[in-house]
């Protein structure tokens, strides 16, 4: 099939809107990406004809929910290459989905005295849990550097390593402000062999890349519906079935017991023990829809054209005069950081706002990265989705020239 | 592409932001307050020489945007040589002009130093902005009421 970004924006309604009288041009995907009338159109017809609560009901409804809400498990797990359904857990967000492990595995296997490595690259959702657990379990925490060119710096890994206290290797498989993609495959390797397990933060990556948990050797991956054109509220954590098997619960309630009675209860198998409660059905509908969506796109297309983009970027951005981007990273992403010599980053996105372009301002949730590469005041930050074009681009391009001027 | 911003981006603004006035610590100070905007960056260190019930010098140093530095020049222009009572009724009028865009409330004792930050009051169509122009207030009020950590979130 062949990639019409042209077609492709006539699917998502909120692009043909103007803001502050002008066409959006929507440069946040990286916070949270527009959706497709597929994905709206899902959760509509659900809430419209097909819903109920799932895995109670012995009655027609429920068991239509139930069967779509299974099938959208089965379809990521199509998504991710993994082995088995089973592996799946559905969760809020990749926020949820970590503080799950750190919860489950974090406090349920690792031992105190055992470490957990992270990165300086991480947002806070793959930082933050892990300072709770070195807080609360007696682990210690070990950030691997990210070099001047924005890039995990593998040898620091290896040291880190090397004394074999480390039970989890927890890093992002591409960076929210550096748009840096790290070698996951290698990284998990070197994880492995040091007898770690390894748990990849897919928020990013699983947008723009073809994900192959497998192939990866990946032990962890997460991934939020909201990023993937998908809904929010519902996001994914795939694991080894075994760790999975291993692992003791997370929240308590409904769906995650075999039995219960009055002096106690047992767990039911995974990926039921993971899922508390009434699970996020509608968005759980949604996010089929949105994985359906991208699929028939094909990934390798949605890469194609994110690559040509983030080339197009490069060109762009290099030509605007006081302009510095943050990271430079060999294998990259659409998402651009970047500061101007003589704007502030909220003043410079009140300006581009008033210009129609929507990015984010300030630190995107990464404050220790911009204390690293001494932007302590933050930065802007222009991240792409497929529906991108390289005309937004130039736009941006010459928004930026203005705002400088602007200000001089 | 940017005219109708100039509301906004008033030249005094940019002038106090690029050359914010006070930005020094005045030595024989007895009152400090830090401020802080932790989801945008900006972070400022308040302090003032409070004689008596009289705010007789202060200064501010750190980093912010054009906003949250301007606010915090002028700020200090308007507050030096208050009263308590006057520099927290200052405070008090200025939150209503930089939420409203006015303050009909506002008597005419203070109608001077008003007038003097009556630039500021553009950002009331700016919501996400509106919290870079309070941050030096919110700071202000921390330093004289003795707490030491104030945020405008």
């Amino acid at each position: 099939m062949s990639f019409d970004v042209r077609k492709i924006r006539e699917d998502f309604p909120i692009l043909a809107q103007m803001q502050r009288g002008k066409p959006l041009v929507f440069l946040d995907s990286g916070a949270s990406a527009q959706k497709p009338r597929q994905v709206i159109g899902a959760m509509m017809r659900c809430m419209e004809s097909a819903y109920a609560n799932v895995h109670r009901g012995a009655y027609y409804l429920s068991e239509t929910a139930t069967e779509a809400y299974e099938a959208s498990r089965r379809a990521v797990a199509t998504f991710l290459n993994a082995a088995r359904a089973e592996e799946i857990v559905f969760t809020a967000n990749s926020t949820m989905a970590i503080n799950l492990v750190a919860h489950c595995y974090g406090r349920g296997i690792l031992k105190p005295g055992q470490a957990v490595v992270t990165s300086e690259m991480e947002h806070h959702a793959n930082m933050v849990p892990w300072q709770m657990l070195r807080d609360a379990h007696g682990i210690e925490l070990r950030y691997v550097r990210v070099t001047d060119a924005g890039e995990l710096d593998l040898e620091d890994l290896a040291a880190k390593l090397k004394d074999g206290k480390v039970g989890l290797v927890a890093v992002t498989h591409m960076s929210n402000v550096l748009g840096t993609v790290t070698p996951a495959a290698q990284i998990a390797r070197m994880a492995h062999e040091a007898g770690a397990k390894v748990l990849f933060d897919g928020s990013q990556a699983a947008v723009h890349r073809k994900v192959d948990v497998q192939a990866l050797d990946a032990d962890f991956y997460v991934f939020t519906g909201h990023k993937l054109y998908g809904p929010t509220g519902i996001g994914v954590l795939y694991a080894k079935h075994a760790l999975l098997e291993a692992m003791p619960p997370f929240l308590g309630g409904g769906d995650m017991i075999a039995t219960v009675s009055l002096a106690g209860s047992t767990w039911a198998a995974p990926p039921a023990r993971f899922e508390a409660g009434t699970p996020a059905i509608v968005e759980a509908i949604g996010l089929h829809a949105a994985i359906d969506y991208v699929t028939a796109i094909g990934l390798p297309a949605i890469e194609a054209h994110e690559r040509a983009l983030v080339d197009h970027a490069m060109a762009v951005l290099s030509q605007v005069e006081g302009l510095s981007l943050l990271g430079r990273a060999q294998d990259r992403g659409g998402v651009f950081a970047f500061s101007l010599d003589n704007a502030h980053a909220h003043d410079l996105s009140t300006l581009l706002d008033r210009a129609g372009i929507a990015v984010r301002a300030g630190r995107h949730c990464a404050e220790p990265l911009h204390e690293r590469f001494g932007v302590e005041g933050g930065t802007c930050r222009a991240s792409f989705g497929l529906y991108t074009t390289p005309e937004e681009i130039d736009f941006l391009g010459a928004a930026l020239v203005k705002a400088r001027e602007f200000f001089a | 592409m940017f005219d109708d911003l100039r509301d906004l981006y008033q030249e005094l603004i940019l002038d106090h932001g690029l050359k914010p006035r006070n930005f020094r610590r005045p030595e024989d100070a007895n009152r400090h307050a830090k401020g802080d905007n932790p989801m945008c960056g900006d972070r400022m260190e308040l302090a003032l020489k409070l004689d008596g019930e009289v705010v007789t010098d202060l200064g501010f140093q750190g980093r912010g945007c054009a906003i949250s530095m301007a606010s915090a020049s002028l700020m200090t222009e308007t507050v030096k040589g208050k009263t308590l009572a006057q520099a927290h009724q200052l405070s008090d009028s200025f939150r209503a002009l930089a939420m409203t865009g006015s303050c009909p409330e506002c008597g005419a004792e203070l109608a001077d130093e008003m007038e003097r930050l009556q630039p500021l009051a553009g950002v009331h169509e700016f919501p996400s902005r509106v919290k870079c122009a309070t941050l030096a207030w919110h700071t202000l009020n921390a330093a004289l009421d003795g707490s030491k950590e104030a945020s405008s979130e």
